[in-house]
C-alpha cells in the first residue's frame, strides 16, 4: 500500500494515500465528534461536525470526505475549528425538539453527547421545527422526522448494507427529509423491518416501537403466567447496554433479571433453535432424497423472509416451511408447556426477547396462531429489556448466575450458534451429518462455514454426497446469492441467510454502537457458549427428544405440520 | 399518493401512452446519467410524474423508487400531481410586489378558488408563483403560458381567465 506522510496537531505519521483526514486523524489517536459519518458506510460530509483545519485550505475541511495528500498538515483543535464545531451543532439543536428527558435515546444519544462532549451550555437560536407526521403505523419501527438530523445514515445503511433501498432525501431546502418513495408509511414501502437504520440512527428519529409497557402490564397483573424466551444473540450482547464490555456473556445473569423483573418462567429460544434443526433438518433431507426443490434456504431470519416476499417471491418455494425458532416456540408454549404445567393457554402472556425488530412484524403476523392464539404475544429488543432491567432498579452486574427452567429452557450448543452468522448451516450440518450416516461426527466445528466474509461456500461430505452449502449475512449479500439462484448458476444444496451484519448478533435491536470489532466479540462469545455446552447437537437435546417422543410424535409430522411449519406469501409493497 | 391509487394507474395514462414512456426508456437503456433526461421526458408525454410512471421508470433503469422520487421531489421542474392545461405563472418578484403582486396573486385565488401551488378539479388551470419573470417594466405581471399579461389590477383578472377558460 502506498503510504503518504502527514503531520496532525504536530504529530508526523504515514498513513495509507487512500485516507481521509479522519482516518488519518483517528490513527494519531485523536478523536474528533462525527454524526453523519459512520465507520462501515459510504462518508458523505453532511453534518460538518468533524472539520478540521488543513493548512493551505481556504476553508475548514470536513476531515470525513477530505483525502490526505502527502505532507499534508492538520490542526483538529483551533479556536477556529472548536468555534465552528459549536456552531454546527448549536445550529442542529436550533430546530430539534428539546425533549431529551423523555426522549428514547436519552443518555444514549450521539447528538445529545456531542453537545455534552463541546460543552454547549446555550442554543443562541431558535429555529423553525418540522412537523411530520411520526411514522407508526407499523409493529416493528418508529419514525420521527422531528428529530432526524439529515445524516442519511439510514439511507445508506438501508442501501449499501441491505440493498433494499426504502429511504431517500426528499424535497430541499429546509422541508427536506428522509422519507420512502411517495413518502408512504414504512408498512407500504418495501421495508424488511430488518432495523438496520434504526440501528446507524445517531438520535431517535428512529427506533424500535416500544413494547415495555405492554410487559409490564401483563407482569404485573396476577391472573396472567407470564412466561419469557430469550433469543442465543441477546446472551451476548445485553451486557453491553448494561455497563459491561462487549461480548460478555451474560446468560446466568440475564435468566436472573428476568427472575427478579417477575417472568413467571424463563425459557430460552435456544430450546426451540434445537428443535428448528431438527424440523428443517429432517426437510432439507427430505429434499434431498425426494428431488424436492433445491437449494433449501433458511427461514429463521423475518427480515430475510420478509425481503424475499417482497422482492423475490418466485423463489418462495426456495425457503424451509420451518418457523423461526421464535414461532415455533411461541406455538408450544400456549399447546405443549399449557397442557404440561396444566394452565389455561388463555391466561398464558407469551413474551421473546430478540435482538431484532423485524420479529415484531413476525409474531403480529396473520398466520402465526397456530396454538388458536396470538402465539408470541410481545416481543423486547435486547435493548428494551435493558431499559426494564434499568427501570427496576436491577444491580446487573452483581446478580449471580441463574439457570433457565426445563424444560423449554433446555438446549444445546448448537442452538446457542444460531445467534452467529453460519450458526445455523453448522448446526444443520451437525444433525444432518449423523442423521444420514447414523456415524458420529469426528469434528463437530464446521470452519468453513463461520466468519464475517458477505458469502461463504463450502462442500460438506455427507454419507456419499458432498452437499454444497452457502452463507450470507446482510440483505445486499443475498441479493446475490438470489439473483444466481434465478439465473440458474447457484448448484447449492442448502443455504443460510441472516439479514443483518454478523447474523443475529448483529441485529437491528442490539445494543447501540454496533461495530465490525464488537460483532466480532459477539461471534466469538457464541462460539464459547457452544464450546463448553455438554451437549452440542440438536439431535442429543434430552428435552427434544421427550417433546417428539411423548408429544410430537416425529419431525414433520401432523402435529409439527401443524405447529413448527408455515407458509409464505408474496408482499406486494412500494 | 392514496392507497386506493397504489394498483391502479393514476394519471389516467392507457397502453398507447405506457407506450410512448417505453420508447423514451429504450432510447436511454443503458445509459449513465439518464434519470433526469427521462424523467423530463416522460413529464413532457404525461404532463407530470405519476406514481406508475415513477414505479416503471424504477424498473427499467434499475434504479431504486425511493432515489427517483427523491430526484423528481428535489427540482422544481418535476410536477407529482396532474397540472391544468393553462399554467399561471404570477410574479411574485421585487418590482411586482412594490406595485401590488400580492393583490393580483389574491384576486388569481378568489376568482380559480385554488391557492397558490396547486390546480383547478377542472384541471383548466395551475395557478403558481414564480420570484421574477423578467419583465419589470410591465409589473405586476404574470404569465399564462406563453403568453405575458403585465400592468395588472386585480378588477383585470377575471376577463384575462376567461380568454382561456
Amino acid at each position: 500500500m502506498e503510504m503518504v506522510n502527514v503531520t496532525i496537531d504536530g504529530q508526523q505519521l504515514e498513513v495509507p494515500k487512500t485516507a481521509t483526514v479522519l482516518e488519518a486523524v483517528q490513527r494519531a489517536g485523536i478523536k474528533i465528534p462525527t454524526l453523519c459519518y459512520h465507520p462501515e458506510l459510504r462518508p458523505e460530509g453532511a453534518c460538518r461536525v468533524c472539520m478540521v483545519e488543513v493548512e493551505g485550505a481556504r476553508s475548514l475541511v470536513a476531515s470525513c470526505v477530505y483525502p490526505v495528500s502527502d505532507g499534508i498538515v492538520v490542526r483538529t483543535n483551533t479556536a477556529a475549528v472548536r468555534e465552528a464545531r459549536r456552531m454546527v451543532v448549536e445550529l442542529l439543536l436550533a430546530n430539534h425538539p428539546p425533549d431529551c428527558f423523555t426522549c428514547a435515546r436519552n443518555l444514549n444519544c450521539e447528538l445529545q453527547t456531542i453537545a455534552a462532549d463541546l460543552g454547549l451550555r446555550k442554543v443562541r437560536f431558535e429555529g423553525e421545527r418540522k412537523s411530520i407526521p411520526i411514522d407508526a403505523n407499523n409493529p416493528s419501527l418508529v419514525r420521527d422526522q422531528e428529530k432526524c438530523i439529515l445524516c442519511g445514515r439510514c439511507i445508506r445503511a438501508c442501501s449499501e448494507r441491505q440493498g433494499v433501498n426504502v429511504y431517500s432525501f426528499v424535497h430541499r431546502g429546509f422541508n427536506t427529509n428522509v422519507a420512502p418513495a411517495f413518502e408512504t408509511g414504512l408498512d407500504e414501502a418495501p421495508c424488511t423491518f430488518c432495523g438496520q437504520c434504526a440501528a446507524v440512527c445517531p438520535t431517535a428519529a428512529i427506533v424500535e416501537k416500544d413494547d415495555t409497557a405492554a410487559v409490564w402490564r401483563a407482569i404485573s397483573d396476577p391472573t396472567k403466567h407470564v412466561v419469557v424466551q430469550t433469543a442465543p444473540a441477546v446472551r451476548v450482547a445485553l451486557g453491553e447496554a448494561l455497563g459491561m464490555g462487549p461480548g460478555s456473556i451474560v446468560t446466568g445473569k440475564m435468566v436472573a433479571a428476568l427472575r427478579d423483573l417477575g417472568f413467571d418462567r424463563v425459557f430460552d429460544t435456544d430450546f426451540s433453535a434445537d428443535l428448528t434443526i431438527m424440523e428443517e433438518g429432517h426437510e432439507f433431507i427430505g429434499r434431498l432424497s425426494n428431488g424436492g426443490k433445491l437449494p433449501m434456504i433458511t427461514s429463521c431470519s423475518p427480515g430475510w423472509v420478509n425481503f424475499i416476499e417482497i422482492m423475490y417471491p418466485d423463489l418462495l418455494d426456495h425457503l424451509s416451511t420451518a418457523k423461526s425458532p421464535q414461532q415455533m416456540f411461541g406455538a408450544l408454549v400456549k399447546t405443549y408447556y399449557a397442557e404440561k404445567s396444566g394452565i389455561n393457554p388463555k391466561d398464558i402472556v407469551s413474551v421473546s426477547v430478540m435482538p431484532c425488530t423485524a420479529k415484531k412484524a413476525e409474531a403480529a403476523r396473520e398466520e402465526m396462531n397456530s396454538s388458536g392464539y396470538q402465539d408470541v404475544d410481545y416481543v423486547l429488543t435486547t435493548r428494551e429489556l435493558a431499559r426494564m432491567i434499568k427501570a427496576a432498579g436491577i444491580d446487573f452486574s452483581k446478580l449471580a448466575a441463574e439457570q433457565f427452567d426445563a424444560p423449554l429452557g433446555i438446549s444445546t450448543g448448537a442452538a446457542v450458534i444460531f445467534g452467529a452468522t453460519g450458526g445455523v448451516m453448522e448446526a444443520a450440518l451437525r444433525t444432518v451429518a449423523e442423521v444420514v450416516t447414523g456415524k458420529e461426527l469426528e469434528s463437530l466445528d464446521f470452519h468453513a462455514v463461520r466468519g464475517l466474509t458477505g458469502v461463504r461456500e463450502a462442500e460438506v461430505p455427507v454419507g456419499d454426497l458432498k452437499v454444497k452449502v452457502a452463507v450470507a449475512h446482510t440483505l445486499a449479500n443475498a441479493r446475490k446469492l438470489l439473483d444466481r439462484i434465478r439465473n440458474g448458476q447457484a448448484d447449492y444444496h442448502f443455504i443460510e441467510i441472516m439479514a443483518c451484519p454478523g447474523g443475529c448478533i448483529g441485529g437491528g435491536g442490539q445494543p447501540y454502537s454496533t461495530s465490525c470489532d464488537i460483532r466480532q466479540k459477539r461471534i466469538d462469545s457464541i462460539y464459547e457458549c457452544d464450546q463448553c455446552s455438554s451437549l452440542r447437537k440438536s439431535h442429543e437435546n434430552p428435552a427434544i427428544k421427550e417433546l417428539y417422543e411423548t408429544w410430537l410424535g416425529k419431525p414433520l409430522g401432523e402435529k409439527s405440520h401443524h405447529l413448527l411449519h408455515t407458509h409464505y406469501h408474496q408482499q406486494k409493497r412500494g | 399518493m392514496s392507497k386506493d391509487q397504489t394498483n391502479q394507474c393514476c394519471c389516467g395514462g392507457n397502453n398507447e401512452q405506457f407506450a410512448k414512456l417505453d420508447e423514451v426508456l429504450v432510447k436511454y437503456e443503458g445509459v449513465k446519467g439518464a434519470l433526469i433526461p427521462v424523467l423530463q421526458e416522460a413529464q413532457n408525454v404525461y404532463g407530470y410524474l405519476s406514481k406508475d410512471i415513477i414505479t416503471r421508470i424504477g424498473e427499467k433503469l434499475g434504479i431504486a423508487t425511493s432515489q427517483i422520487y427523491g430526484v423528481a421531489t428535489f427540482y422544481s421542474q418535476f410536477h407529482l400531481k396532474p397540472r391544468g392545461r393553462n399554467i399561471i405563472r404570477v410574479c411574485q418578484g421585487t418590482a411586482c410586489h412594490v406595485r401590488g403582486a400580492k393583490a393580483i396573486l389574491q384576486a388569481l385565488e378568489d376568482n380559480l378558488k385554488i391557492s397558490a401551488g396547486s390546480t383547478t378539479p377542472d384541471l383548466k388551470f395551475t395557478l403558481e408563483t414564480v420570484a421574477c419573470i423578467g419583465a419589470c417594466g410591465l409589473a405586476p405581471v404574470l404569465m399564462i403560458n406563453d403568453d405575458t399579461h403585465g400592468r395588472l389590477t386585480p378588477e383585470a383578472i377575471p376577463g384575462i381567465l376567461a380568454k382561456y377558460a
